[in-house]
């Protein structure tokens, strides 16, 4: 596994100065993809035949939960690496996306209840798909207070890792439970992701998948912006640790005879 | 390398036996999650009058008749092999209509006749603009027989 070359920025003092080369470019990227997709979305894209305007809804709906479902597959991942080889990035990548990841669970909930009001006529129902997603949101936040539970934070990022990677399971169970296991749901089955085409007409699909990609820079950026005061935040405590260790130890000597 | 490789065994052992425990329990708990019995199944199930539960079918063809106080409703659910004629008092989802999928709430008080007190339109996973609906339908390819 250490052959990886991705490991080769596993290096903090690399990653910070990978981050400093590509975030700008990044943002600027989520600022082309964010504004050309939401006018996509909203102005210049038809409406639905059943729906009407109210599909605009799943330009901010749809994405978000893919977001969800990425992040929190991409922290197990990580997770899974921390806890074999150690890594200290890895971890600071669990720690950093935890949040965002659990914020776009919440977009996609409440974008999603306000889309089923009008459409379904109910805001919330406890069916396979909606249920699975409201643990997703519970397992984030689980997480991110587990992490901070301990005064020892390696044991709290090895308790939490162990939680990510149990609650990894939910993944397949939210992806799959419109389709392939007859869980009979209240929502919809998959349009983009089945293996026949995709049952969204190509003028909506299109903004549709700008918006996911103005999402995934922006996770991204993001991202780099919170991993990156990590980072710094973990230097800023180490240094202190010495400064206090001298301090004490410059106090001891002096009663030596 | 080898505690390395130990802890790597055991995350992999541990995540196997959890994907077998998952899929244990969701094969045994399929039916208690399943949103919805089919009119064949409530008919088969024998389900007894005044246990609540959710229904899911079409709305059939040119059955919907509204009372003359504009609020109740009555039309036939089906599944294309069971049909079971549903009464309901209250506000309708908008994409309620004739040949639409729908989800009702609420209890038999008799084998083939149902009271629901909500009703859920249920979707489907197609979207496009009405242009293409239509030409759908007049070229014959639609899908969704749905109006």
């Amino acid at each position: 596994m250490t052959n990886f070359k991705i490991f080769k920025y596993a290096n903090p003092a690399k990653f910070l100065y990978l981050c400093e080369k590509t975030f700008i470019y990044l943002v600027l990227l989520t600022i082309i993809f964010l504004s050309f997709g939401l006018y996509q979305g909203f102005f210049n894209s038809p409406e639905d035949y059943q729906q009407g305007n109210l599909v605009r809804i799943m330009y901010v709906h749809v994405p978000s939960a893919w977001m969800a479902l990425m992040i929190y597959s991409s922290i197990a991942i990580a997770s899974c690496i921390y806890l074999i080889n150690k890594h200290l990035l890895a971890n600071i990548f669990c720690k950093s996306a935890s949040l965002i990841g659990a914020s776009f669970t919440l977009i996609a909930i409440v974008t999603g209840s306000i889309w089923g009001k009008p459409t379904w006529g109910t805001w919330w129902v406890w069916d396979a798909r909606l249920t699975s997603v409201l643990i997703l949101f519970f397992l984030f936040v689980g997480y991110m207070v587990l992490f901070d539970a301990f005064d020892d934070p390696t044991k709290g990022a090895r308790a939490a890792g162990i939680l990510v990677i149990v609650g990894f399971v939910f993944v397949p169970i939210i992806k799959f439970s419109v389709d392939i296991l007859e869980l009979r749901t209240l929502h919809q089955g998959a349009s983009v992701s089945k293996l026949s085409a995709p049952s969204v007409h190509e003028s909506m699909l299109w903004p549709l998948l700008v918006m996911a990609l103005a999402y995934a820079a922006y996770f991204i950026s993001l991202l780099l912006v919170r991993m990156r005061s990590a980072i710094l935040a973990a230097r800023v405590r180490s240094l202190r640790m010495m400064q206090a260790q001298r301090a004490s130890r410059a106090a001891i000597v002096p009663e030596r005879p | 390398m080898t505690r390395k490789k130990r802890r790597l065994y055991t995350l992999i052992g541990a995540m196997v036996l959890l994907s077998a425990a998952t899929a244990l329990v969701i094969g045994a708990f399929r039916d208690n999650l399943v949103f919805f019995f089919s009119p064949t199944e409530v008919a088969e199930k024998g389900i007894e009058a005044g246990q609540r539960i959710r229904m899911g079918g079409l709305v059939e063809e040119d059955s919907v008749i509204r009372d003359a106080d504009g609020l109740t409703v009555h039309f036939r659910l089906t599944d294309l092999s069971h049909t079971i004629m549903v009464t309901y008092r209250g506000i309708l989802p908008s994409l309620f209509r004739e040949g639409q999928g729908v989800i009702v709430q609420g209890q038999l008080d008799a084998p083939t006749h149902f009271i629901a007190d909500e009703i859920m339109a249920k979707h489907d996973e197609n979207y496009m603009p009405p242009e293409v609906a239509e030409a759908l339908k007049k070229s014959g390819q639609w899908k969704g027989g749905n109006e």
